[in-house]
């Protein structure tokens, strides 16, 4: 996935940002100064990886190699909906493959991709700790329990009208800015 | 002069806790799994019905997890006058009835209560359960009864008092009570602490430091979440105990970054115990200092293991290294370390309250104490449960989970996570403690339990643990690395029906050959899931092989959907209406038909279609589905 100049520019102003807070170039502070990275951005894209190397005076390839060994980083940016599927054990059990399969399919991207637009990101994460609601999904930090292959495409459908809403009142206020 | 300080402290504590009890108090569980359901709303609605009922002496408060799951979210409610009660199932709806009629009337709403959590004569309570019976709560007592967000509720009821006597006595008496207890480290190989803490007490450095290790990956595990949101300062005042005894003056606790409202509550925690002086400089005017920290990791199973957390500390990725030097005698920054499960801590408090002697009698002569199990799966009370070490799976499938939901029929426990096996019914009564259970070639694991029925295909279950530990291998060892990739390949071939008979003796070698070639605990246990299936269930491999056949009718490329055309109600649509790739049509006849070729095999036509119909069946292997259709052209 290419990353746009804004991007890249954004990155590069973060993580700089971040750095400023750390004096010190203690390897111990890597993995906190990813993690604040990641937090602002959502993803921890190429120049930020850059940007910490130079801090830390440490090859590039070191700062790589951290960033794919742990699960919590993320490659490539988010999308502006991120589902993500339980795959604890419970959830398993009762089929949050299923489920995986269920969003795969409708969004045309696989597990740990983000569509095109950016509109929706799909990653699958361990328990999130509400076994008793298996399978469970998690959209937006909001939990959907006891969710079934068509209750997927119920949850896109709602997203669509959303949108659709919010675009026709974007609209509307735009018609009504020039009628002024 | 220590307990002077301290006994003033406790004082203020007290009075606070009492002041709080002839309050009208409503109680709310809002760690995880309660929010997930809805807690926070539900804590919403009772605030607004506060206001309009125009109610201003109630406290509104947020406590932990009670263990009791399946009931989520839980209110509390304790009124004066009457004992506190406990009303599971709460919705928003239900809170304001419960504030309208018990908090302004006088009715106790015996309709949603649970149980009191208090001995009366007007009510049951939890005790009164059978898993009352089985039950007994150490570490889990004050989870679910006390503001996790106020350290004067856990002073008030015992805490920090360990603290303040052992600050009186010396790092060798602490020590020496540890080790008379026998605590075992719960984080599951079950290394005795004292031992653990003797190493690093007795090598001579400026510098040492103490770990809390929250980093709790199983799949199915929740309890060290539940007891750092639950009861935060149990765990830092272990801490600070194994820090006085080994003489570390900085202490870390690393937290998984997947549980954010564990880290905000210790955070919280851990300033709220420095302002009262117990942490920090000069902790109760002694000249013990500790000054924790958390450090959030980053989402890896292997840094559980002692020394891949401590590389992934440094800055580096979670990789174990080769033992020893143990990290009690050359850890973080090459210093010794003393690295305990969360579980583990939270025992040391009570121990050196209440005496070596009192924790001995609990448990068997070789595993004092208790264990702490997440129940999950296919078991009506899923939840937290503590029961001395002893009690059977019997007593824990039947007793504290009340059997097996739908009526089916049980299958085997899944105990230990990842490193853990498969126990059947055979097995129920063996009784739960280390030794035992690696006897039988399972694992005491950190504690995730999950219970499987007939439903659940072996096979896949092995498979999907092993796929786990497979993308979790952090790659250092060449059998763990490729070998469990191998052994994943082949289970996957087996569920596919592609198997060979001589692929489940290649799998009992090869899991030898990772046992014998990895490093840490990863490997050595990563094959145990799929051993024990095999010595368990053998003949639901040989299904798969010979018969490419599931058992349990749960492998995809071995199972088939099929509508019986006799017993299909012809004028109802809700296959139709489920069907998420509109596979189902209606023939001729009206009668509902799978399209096999479109069908993704994902069970909603089975949950849709009406159980006084029940015309859709899984069928295993495929080719039944021939004899089925042949049968209906003759």
């Amino acid at each position: 996935m290419e990353l746009t100049e804004e991007e890249i520019k954004t990155a590069k102003e973060t993580s700089q940002n971040i750095l400023e807070n750390y004096t010190c170039t203690d390897r111990g502070k890597i993995i906190p100064v990813l993690q604040n990275i990641q937090n602002e951005l959502g993803y921890v894209p190429l120049p930020a990886m850059q940007t910490v190397s130079d801090h830390f005076e440490l090859p590039a390839v070191d700062i790589y190699s951290i960033v794919t060994f742990y699960n919590q980083f993320r490659l490539i940016p988010p999308g502006k909906n991120q589902v993500k599927v339980c795959m604890g054990t419970a959830c398993h059990m009762r089929g949050g493959q299923i489920i995986l399969d269920s969003w795969e399919r409708r969004l045309d991207i696989k597990c740990g991709e983000t569509t095109e637009d950016r509109e929706f990101s799909l990653e699958r994460v361990a328990c999130v700790g509400c076994c008793t609601l298996a399978p469970v999904v998690v959209m937006n930090e909001e939990i959907h329990g006891k969710v079934t292959p068509t209750r997927v495409d119920g949850l896109l459908y709602s997203y669509q009208l959303d949108k659709e809403q919010e675009e026709g009142e974007e609209q509307e206020q735009k018609a009504g800015e020039e009628n002024e | 002069m220590n307990n002077e300080t301290f006994q003033k402290i406790k004082q203020e504590a007290l009075a606070d806790w009492q002041a709080l009890k002839e309050k009208t108090v409503i109680m709310v569980g809002t760690a995880t799994c309660g929010r997930a359901v809805g807690a926070v709303e539900v804590m919403r609605a009772i605030d607004q019905e506060l206001a309009n009922q125009g109610v201003k002496d109630a406290v509104l408060m947020e406590v932990g997890c009670m263990g009791h799951c399946y009931a989520e979210p839980l209110v509390i409610i304790q009124k004066p006058g009457y004992p506190a009660i406990c009303y599971g199932y709460v919705d928003e709806g239900t809170a304001s009835v419960l504030v309208k009629e018990f908090i302004v009337g006088d009715d106790l709403c015996i309709e949603f209560a649970l149980a009191a959590t208090e001995p009366n004569d007007m009510f049951p309570t939890f005790e009164d359960f059978p898993r009352g019976m089985v039950e007994q709560k150490i570490v889990m007592e004050n989870c679910g009864i006390i503001d996790p967000h106020n350290i004067n509720h856990y002073i008030a009821n015992g805490g920090y008092e360990a603290l303040a006597n052992a600050i009186e006595m010396t790092p060798e008496q602490v020590l020496q009570e540890i080790k008379n207890s026998g605590l075992r480290g719960r984080g599951g190989a079950g290394f005795p602490t004292g031992i653990k803490w003797e190493t690093c007490q007795n090598i001579e450095d400026d510098v040492k430091y103490v770990i809390c290790n929250a980093d709790e990956g199983d799949p199915g595990a929740f309890m060290d979440r539940a007891l750092l949101e639950s009861n935060p300062h149990q765990m830092l005042e272990g801490l600070a105990l194994a820090a006085f005894t080994v003489g570390a003056s900085h202490g870390y606790i690393y937290i998984r970054a997947e549980y954010p409202l564990a880290v905000e509550r210790v955070r919280m925690a851990i300033e709220q115990a420095k302002d009262k002086g117990l942490l920090g400089n000069s902790v109760l005017g002694s000249n013990f200092n500790l000054e924790l920290e958390i450090f959030q990791g980053s989402g890896a199973f292997v840094c559980g293991e002692e020394t891949a957390l401590i590389n992934s500390m440094q800055g580096y990725p979670g990789i174990p290294r080769h033992r020893p030097p143990f990290p009690a005698q050359a850890g973080l920054w090459n210093k010794p370390t003393v690295i305990n499960n969360v579980k583990t801590l939270s025992y040391v408090s009570h121990i050196i309250k209440k005496g070596a002697d009192w924790f001995k009698s609990i448990g068997t002569p070789e595993n004092p104490g208790t264990a702490i199990f997440a129940l999950a799966g296919k078991i009506i009370n899923t939840g937290l449960t503590e029961v001395p070490m002893s009690t059977t799976l019997k007593q824990i499938v039947y007793d504290v989970g009340s059997g097996i939901e739908k009526s089916k029929k049980f299958k085997a426990v899944q105990i230990g996570g990842p490193s853990g096996g498969c126990i059947p019914e055979s097995l129920l009564d063996t009784s739960i403690d280390f030794d035992s259970l690696s006897k039988i070639g399972a694992m005491m694991g950190s504690g995730g339990m999950v219970i499987l029925d007939e439903d659940d295909c072996m096979v896949e279950i092995a498979r999907f643990f092993l796929d786990f530990t497979q993308k979790e291998s952090c790659g250092k060892c060449t059998f763990c690395r490729i070998g469990t990739k191998q052994m994943l390949d082949i289970l996957e071939r087996i569920t596919k029906g592609e198997g060979v008979l001589e692929d489940i003796d290649y799998l009992g070698e090869l899991a030898q050959n990772i046992k014998n070639g990895s490093l840490c605990n990863l490997g050595k246990t990563a094959p145990n899931p799929v051993l024990s299936t095999i010595r368990h269930f053998r003949d639901e491999y040989e299904a798969h092989v010979i018969e490419k056949r599931c058992p349990a009718l749960m492998c995809k490329e071995l199972t088939t959907f099929y509508i019986l055309p006799e017993k299909c109600e012809r004028s109802c649509d809700a296959c139709i209406g489920s069907c998420p790739v509109e596979c189902i049509y209606s023939n001729e006849d009206r009668i509902k038909v799978i399209d096999q070729e479109k069908c993704v095999k994902c069970n909603s036509c089975l949950d849709a279609c009406p159980p006084q119909y029940d015309a859709v069946i899984k069928l295993s292997p495929v080719d039944m589905l021939k004899v089925k259709e042949n049968v209906i052209d003759e």
